[in-house]
């Protein structure tokens, strides 16, 4: 599969929106779907659907055996050491919510610390705020510096005897930051601490090596991997998904169940309540196998290049003020625009059939940081070519015309 | 959908050079509205003279070119009329903007409604409605004090 020709695999470039062509940059919010991916769930759910785990029907069996493939794929795709340390929630929120909830339960008391980063996503602030009120823990947020990078340097820093986990995004959708997260995790683990890597962003734009990076839990976003929404994975080291308690109770989750007590069942079903996003689950399988047949390694380069050429016709486009410059840096250009407020600017550039997003983007501390209450983002995906950047510069200097700036 | 009729030059004009963007001395009543999803805030400021009169309004905030626009507009028009024309006034123009064309209201000149059905424009972009009717709501809020703070994320427009 070839990238360059990728777009064509995408159904939605064949439509028009309000008589545009697409050209679609907000992947960081969610990615489009590949015809395969789309015809899987179709498929599924007309040829082949039943429920999982229960019944011993030919189609249960089918089903069951399709959804642990997918487990396997990931296995395979994260290079995780065991199939067993993937879990499928509901998205990466719910994995991230899973572990604040379950490691808060049992490891974490009054004035422990967690620390997080200046760049944290929402999602990977709120669901460890609430430990603040239950267990009276900290939060404390290693600093975002001028180029928009969190270094090691910085989390070293706010390193305590009192942390007791580091939980930090992998790439921030905010400033494209890569994070050095393996050498975060060899820090965290000298000293005892594990690590929680938000991967919202890594995942559909990097190379994933869990048993190289070695951190214990990864969080993943499926549909912004190409894949359906209502679904994400927590991959989690052994070691822990055994020691933690269960985060959701019901059906197919437990061993036995008497009026007196409860065992649970075994990984990976212990974190698996109820049915779960079957249909989504199999297609997800068709996500990885379409993001295998381009390859990791071309997606890194072809993106990389657009990155790099998106900052330098915005940079010569002399009212365009990108917010972050880190060193490494993938998959986000975050920019304001002089005189045009970033929701005025994504409603021009919609007209045009370009779509970006603005706003806080989730990260209300990162943008307090900056002293700016919305940025402009346009993000990209391997369906993306530099005509796309090119349209979305023509936009931006038709919002200068509007503004007359 | 038009962008020349979302972004005409009144609404520029005010986006740009927002009217009465300051804080009122001796305010006696005030509201902060907030839009959550795009991060707009407004601070609305009154003094209301002994007969209920609007003797100065202002605003202090940041936002889009609607936003900002649409605050300039509605303090200029609201500025010496009474609390409850003022009421009369904000209704109006959220039903201008949820469904009727015109502004019906007899308490604002040709011209002056004239600079309100500017703001229609936005009934065409649903994600920006928004955004034009925060500082009615928040200048609402202040008159009645009753929430200490606007979100457009619990009213309906």
């Amino acid at each position: 599969m070839n990238i360059n020709n990728i777009k064509k695999e995408f159904p939605i470039f064949n439509n028009k929106v309000q008589n545009n062509d697409l050209v679609y940059l907000d992947s960081a919010n969610s990615s489009q779907k590949p015809q395969l991916v789309i015809d899987r769930i179709y498929d599924f759910y007309t040829k082949e659907f039943s429920n999982v785990g229960r019944s011993v029907h030919y189609l249960a069996v089918a089903a069951t055996n399709l959804y642990e493939n997918t487990r396997v794929l990931v296995q395979k795709y994260i290079n995780a050491k065991d199939a067993n340390e993937i879990v499928f929630t509901k998205g990466a929120t719910e994995a991230i919510n899973l572990v604040a909830n379950t490691f808060g339960q049992n490891f974490l008391k009054e004035g422990d610390e967690i620390l997080l980063t200046e760049l944290e996503h929402h999602s990977n602030y709120v669901p460890w705020h609430y430990l603040r009120k239950l267990k009276g823990v900290n939060i404390k947020f290693a600093d975002v510096n001028e180029k928009g990078e969190v270094t090691i340097e910085s989390i070293e820093k706010n390193i305590t005897n009192k942390t007791k986990i580091i939980a930090i995004t992998h790439l921030s959708n905010v400033t494209g930051a890569i994070l050095p997260i393996k050498e975060i995790t060899k820090l965290a683990h000298s000293k005892n601490i594990p690590v929680l890597i938000d991967g919202c962003q890594g995942a559909p734009h990097l190379k994933l090596d869990m048993q190289d990076i070695d951190c214990d839990f990864y969080a993943i976003s499926c549909h912004k991997m190409y894949g359906p929404t209502g679904l994400g994975i927590l991959y989690a080291k052994k070691k822990w998904l055994e020691e933690l308690p269960p985060y959701q109770g019901g059906g197919g989750m437990i061993r036995e169940v008497k009026k007196e007590g409860i065992t649970y069942g075994d990984l990976p079903n212990k974190y698996e309540a109820g049915t779960m996003a079957t249909a989504q689950v199999i297609a997800f399988g068709e996500s990885i196998n379409f993001l295998n047949k381009i390859g990791i390694n071309n997606i890194e380069k072809h993106e990389s290049e657009l990155i790099k050429y998106g900052e330098e016709i915005l940079r010569k486009n002399n009212s365009v003020k990108l917010i972050g410059n880190p060193k490494n840096k993938g998959s986000v250009l975050s920019f304001t625009l002089d005189g045009v407020h970033p929701h005025d600017i994504a409603t021009i550039l919609d007209e045009d059939g370009v779509a970006i997003r603005a706003g806080h983007h989730c990260c209300q501390i990162l943008h307090d940081k900056l002293g700016l209450s919305a940025t402009a983002r346009a993000s990209l995906g391997v369906y993306n070519v530099k005509e796309d950047l090119d349209k979305l510069n023509e936009s931006l200097n038709k919002c200068k015309k509007i503004f007359n700036t | 959908m038009n962008l020349k009729e979302l972004y005409q030059e009144i609404i520029l004009d005010h986006g740009k050079n927002p009217r009465n963007l300051r804080k009122t001395d001796n305010f006696n009543k005030d509201a902060k509205g907030h839009n959550p999803l795009c991060g707009d805030k407004v601070h609305v400021y009154l003094k209301l003279n002994e007969n209920k009169k609007v003797e100065d309004i202002s605003f202090e905030g940041e936002g889009c070119a609607i936003s900002m626009a649409s605050a300039s507009i509605m303090t200029d028009l609201v500025k010496g009329k009474e609390e409850k024309e003022v009421k009369e006034i904000v209704s109006d123009f959220l039903k201008m903007i949820k469904e009727k064309d015109e502004i019906k209201t007899n308490l604002l000149k040709d011209d002056e409604k004239t600079k309100l059905m500017c703001l229609s424009g936005v009934k065409q972009y649903p994600m920006r409605v928004k955004c034009a009717t925060l500082s009615w709501h928040t200048l609402t809020s202040a008159i009645d004090r009753s929430q200490n703070e606007i979100n457009t994320e619990n009213m309906d427009i």
